[in-house]
């Protein structure tokens, strides 16, 4: 199949697991919607056989927010990374977040905007290097998990592509949540971010994260130093919301039957 | 377009705004995604009263180019689906915009201009939107652009708008003015049975077989709806025929060309002006929008002087009919075009006239309108 990752990308893994996850839950393949936005990571909408929508950088969960509205009977699923995401698309997540809209939102964190070669993302680490930090990353690093709970999703999970089987029971149970879910799958870009910041092969870039990942449970116990520059994976948050598409039907309800 | 006035039809007292809205409502718009902004605010104001008592669904979007998005998305998702903003919010549109007019994705953007540049006067009127109404995404592309003169002409233009937008699958713009947005008129309602809405057309052929971004012999493709098992791809790199990314400079070529040509073979049945004594006259007023009542109460008044001065008013702003309008002033002494701003569509009727009529841009950027003895004082003006 044609694309355009590179050898030892993460996206393809990350993208099959979606794939697993859909089938896992059984979700129609006609009544599903992927819609991606701008990025390496974005590129997977056209890769997969649904309705599937390629759209603006930064605005995906807005497109998707409108086909959701549109035909609430959609499974509506959004491949974003993690500049599309949270740089110029931070509106959007959180406003998706605040709503609880029922999409699914996976987004592909490699630290790094690689298909412009190479710059940093607000999830770059400190004193990395990239292409517009060449003196080193001294912008801090967002918490996608932490911002994206606290803007008001019902599901929030974090995975690795190393752990790809856990990333996909996350993304199913996402699917199965009627609000926002949100999982973040860390990956790699072996291509810039590794070769860069001299993180070896795409191999020990993988190995790195699942040495790099710290169980939630574990997690809440140990202190804020010695989760630096860990990942904490697992299903962060889940908790039950109104799916704002539901909520609307609720709105119909109540113009159409009530006094005005 | 039919006739507006029918006998029968109910008078209502409305404002420009509130008749945009009825319009697209008759039309069978079902989605709006807005955010507010003056002054443009009636109308999704009136949206979220209105659209869920008939079952459409209403959302104020957290910004103008989420709400851009949130039509798009809901087009593709199949319902008629339109947003509404002035100057600031329709820069803001342009990127989601060019995405529309690339993906041939039916929707209407009403812009209700305010002053500009920038917050401007949000409350005073101007007509300083227009080049952008074509130019403002980046790239080669056409657009529809439709102005109306009266609230009237509001409600049933919107009703236009929706139908050439499902019948040449493009973004529709309506370039109202802030006179025309907060000014009330009676508008003669039709009965439903009278409203003629057109639908987008589904695919003959099935998944497979059907390729979402083949023209028709006008230049128009039958994408199909998400979720009608098409399971076809939308994207904003160019495209071929299939929905996927190309960069064959044969397909590219074809692609960019198609969306203008879309609308520019098909001009005649897109295009629409008023036009009275043209023939006889010496001198033509072109005006439109707001302009168009200060300027047809000045051509009348010159007429009883004995002047002979005709009036050309394009409801239709894009495409612009270079041979209508090349046939309209042909020969005449001048064309006087009052505009409130500073001369966006004179430069097109200069570059129609190409040297050979005398064109006479009256501009007014001051927040107020042109007034009848402003347009008939550069009549008289003319030597």
């Amino acid at each position: 199949m044609p694309h355009i990752w590179c050898p030892g990308c993460g996206h393809g893994i990350v993208m099959q697991a979606l794939v697993r996850a859909i089938h896992q839950v059984g979700l129609d393949q006609d009544k599903t919607v992927i819609v991606s936005g701008i990025g390496c990571s974005s590129r997977a909408s056209g890769y997969m056989d649904f309705d599937t929508i390629h759209t603006t950088h930064g605005r995906a969960l807005a497109f998707a927010t409108g086909i959701k509205m549109a035909n609430p009977e959609l499974n509506v699923i959004v491949m974003t990374g993690d500049g599309d995401a949270s740089a110029i698309g931070g509106n959007h997540l959180i406003h998706a977040a605040r709503r609880n809209i029922g999409i699914t939102c996976i987004c592909l964190n490699n630290n790094i905007y690689g298909m412009t070669s190479g710059q940093f993302s607000p999830t770059t680490p400190d004193c990395a290097l990239a292409t517009t930090a060449p003196y080193g990353n001294i912008d801090p690093a967002f918490n996608l998990c932490n911002l994206v709970q606290a803007a008001g999703a019902s599901y929030v999970a974090r995975g690795t592509a190393m752990q790809a089987r856990m990333l996909e029971k996350y993304i199913a149970n996402g699917l199965r949540n009627d609000g926002f879910s949100f999982i973040e799958a860390i990956d790699q870009c072996p291509t810039y971010f590794g070769r860069k910041n001299k993180m070896g092969d795409p191999y020990a870039m993988m190995k790195r994260q699942g040495e790099l990942s710290v169980p939630a449970s574990k997690a809440s116990a140990m202190t804020a130093e010695e989760l630096v520059g860990k990942h904490v994976v697992g299903e962060l948050w889940s908790k039950p919301r109104p799916e704002y598409a539901k909520s609307y039907d609720k709105v119909i309800e109540k113009a159409q039957g009530g006094a005005r | 377009m039919a006739s507006v006035q029918a006998p029968s039809r109910t008078r209502v007292l409305m404002q420009g705004n509130e008749a945009i809205f009825e319009g697209a409502l008759a039309a069978g718009m079902r989605f709006y995604a807005g955010y507010p902004i003056t002054p443009s605010t009636e109308i999704a104001e009136l949206a979220s009263e209105r659209l869920p008592k008939v079952g459409g669904r209403f959302i104020q979007m957290e910004d103008e180019i989420a709400s851009m998005a949130a039509v798009v998305g809901a087009s593709l998702a199949g319902r008629k689906s339109m947003t509404a903003t002035s100057g600031p919010g329709f820069s803001l549109k342009q990127e989601n915009l060019g995405y529309a007019i690339h993906g041939d994705i039916p929707c209407v953007v009403v812009n209700v201009q305010r002053m500009g540049p920038s917050t401007g006067l949000p409350t005073s009127p101007a007509q300083g939107d227009m080049q952008q109404a074509r130019f403002g995404s980046h790239g080669d592309y056409g657009i529809i652009a439709l102005t109306p003169s009266s609230v009237s002409e509001a409600y049933y233009l919107t009703i236009r708008a929706f139908n050439l937008s499902e019948q040449f699958r493009v973004p529709v713009i309506l370039l109202a003015d802030e006179v025309i947005g907060h000014l009330r008129e009676p508008v003669a309602l039709p009965e439903a049975s009278e409203i003629d809405a057109v639908e987008r057309r589904k695919p003959a052929l099935p998944k497979g077989e059907h390729k979402p971004f083949r023209p028709d012999d006008k230049g128009v493709p039958t994408l199909p709806n998400f979720g009608d098992g098409y399971r076809f791809h939308v994207t904003g790199l160019i495209h071929a025929e299939d929905g996927f990314a190309t960069s064959n400079p044969k397909l590219v070529d074809k692609a960019v060309r198609r969306l203008t040509n879309k609308l520019m073979d098909n001009i005649d049945e897109i295009y629409q002006a008023e036009q009275r004594d043209i023939a006889e006259a010496d001198i033509v007023v072109f005006a439109y929008g707001g302009t168009a009542r200060s300027a047809q109460r000045a051509v009348r008044m010159a007429r009883e002087k004995g002047l002979k001065v005709g009036f050309y008013r394009p409801i239709t702003i894009w495409p612009f009919h270079d041979e209508m309008v090349r046939q309209a002033i042909a020969g005449k002494k001048a064309v006087i075009v009052p505009e409130l701003n500073l001369g966006q569509m004179a430069r097109e009727v200069e570059r129609v006239a190409h040297g050979t009529t005398n064109v006479i841009p009256l501009t007014k950027v001051n927040g107020e309108i042109l007034t009848p003895a402003e347009i008939l004082a550069a009549i008289e003006g003319v030597r």
